[in-house]
């Protein structure tokens, strides 16, 4: 058995939401860069070039991308052979949010009731998720999520009946209600099957992996492929002032689902998808 | 159309300006998302003054990053400006004409452009380190209480937007689809 001093979360997390914050994953520049040589258009270009020098500036400056920086969505893959000691996981997991936020200079976007509102001051508490898995290893992911995106994603229980045509609909109604707002180029995660709340978190997993990346099984990786290319096709484009790149890439994740349902959880992230790992 | 613009924005330079402008803004402008609308219609129904004079002024949804020392002011680019959209009709009806942000409007919102001579421009989302760089100056002037909620005047150098919707009901959002949709 592994003994792991929760100190050590606490510190990777702090630099896990700085990092992630600054500098945005390699896939997504590589993409950005991509579309920009695809449009045509003079105004989509113009902002293309901009959101390009904007994430060079944050490289270079050590700044956040965007002003957003964020709900702290934090993933816990934690190793059955791990023995964490020290104090509370939970505590530990926000102190290092705390710290992060508080030393980068990031945005304290939490209010501590959903109606009541008022903000917590210090972006706690984290949206953490545990996993147990095989290993004496911890894998801690974490994933800034900002809600101009977050604010137009949508879930839906379908009958078995609506089949695959049912599912590519709402994945295309969903990108064609949200239009400018969650800041195009985009990246969709979608989550299907599972139960209500499984698919939704499958659908934010989604995010969390490059979208040079497809899924194990080809039946879902071709999906993959479809449904970037009709949303590409909605002509919404770079912010919405139209183009032909609305979405930068599609990330299924799939689970089994029930005899009488078929869930699909449909999360929208801007062109700053944003997300770092890092294993203890 | 490409064009540098020097704030305040009087009825006049409104007029001027057309949906798919490329705007560089020069001036003075403040920043309020949220809360702090809510705030100021709610001072405005009582029959109180606003923090700042609202004549031709116009307001940023923003709500930026702490500055880290020897900065202006923290990442600032723009939130979805349809959240602002219960309250963007009372502060043109006061005079505030201009609107910075992001996203979609609802048609209440352009029914009051057309009547006061209101312009949506579009700063470009997620581009806050970006969009800092032409603050030059930054006053905290209200609602300190609010955070990164909090009422700044800004003053903006060449700030670059493009006019999403303008006076007269235009849309680039509509627009600038149509050449590009294919189903």
């Amino acid at each position: 058995m592994r003994e792991l001093h929760v100190s050590l979360i606490t510190e990777t997390i702090e630099q896990l939401c700085i990092e992630a914050c600054n500098h945005l994953p390699e896939d997504i520049k590589c993409g950005i860069r991509t579309c920009r040589a695809c449009e045509d258009g003079e105004i989509a270009k113009g902002v293309l070039d901009n959101i390009i020098a904007n994430f060079e500036i944050a490289d270079e400056e050590n700044v956040p991308i965007c002003q957003d920086t964020g709900m702290a969505c934090v993933f816990l893959e934690i190793g059955q052979d791990v023995h964490l000691v020290g104090g509370d996981l939970t505590e530990a997991v926000n102190e290092g949010v705390r710290r992060g936020y508080d030393k980068g200079f990031l945005r304290k976007s939490v209010v501590k009731d959903p109606v009541r509102r008022g903000n917590t001051g210090d972006n706690t508490p984290a949206m953490l998720y545990t996993e147990i898995v095989p290993g004496e290893k911890v894998t801690i992911t974490v994933g800034p999520k900002g809600f101009g995106s977050e604010n137009m994603s949508a879930i839906r229980m379908f009958k078995p009946s609506a089949g695959l045509q049912g599912i590519k609909d709402f994945i295309l109604e969903v990108v064609e209600e949200a239009g400018p707002n969650p800041c195009p180029p985009i990246v969709v995660g979608i989550g299907i099957g599972g139960t209500f709340d499984k698919a939704a978190l499958l659908s934010k997993k989604a995010l969390m992996r490059s979208i040079e990346s497809s899924h194990s099984d080809p039946f879902y990786a071709d999906l993959e492929r479809e449904m970037l290319e009709k949303i590409n096709q909605l002509g919404i484009g770079p912010q919405g002032f139209g183009g032909r790149t609305t979405a930068l890439g599609v990330n299924i994740e799939t689970l089994p689902t029930h005899i009488a349902g078929m869930p699909c959880a449909v999360n929208i992230s801007c062109h700053v998808t944003r997300h770092k790992t890092e294993v203890l | 159309m490409e064009r540098h613009i020097t704030l305040p924005l009087t009825e006049e330079l409104a007029r001027s300006l057309h949906a798919g402008d490329t705007v560089y803004l020069t001036g003075t402008i403040y920043t309020s998302r949220d809360a702090g609308h809510k705030r100021m219609c709610e001072t405005l129904a009582r029959g109180e003054e606003l923090p700042f004079d609202p004549a031709d002024a116009t307001i940023y949804y923003v709500g930026p990053t702490p500055a880290k020392p020897g900065q202006v002011i923290g990442s600032a680019g723009p939130t979805t400006s349809g959240r602002m959209d219960a309250y963007a009709p009372t502060m043109m009806s006061v005079g505030a004409r201009g609107m910075i942000g992001k996203g979609a409007r609802l048609p209440e919102v352009v029914e009051a452009m057309k009547k006061y001579s209101g312009v949506y421009f579009g700063a470009i989302g997620g581009a806050g380190a970006l969009l800092a760089k032409c603050i030059k100056s930054a006053e905290l002037i209200a609602y300190e209480d609010l955070g990164a909620e909090a009422l700044r005047k800004l003053y903006v150098e060449d700030m670059p937007l493009v006019v999403i919707i303008d006076c007269e009901g235009r849309n680039l959002y509509e627009e600038g689809r149509k050449n590009y949709l294919k189903v």
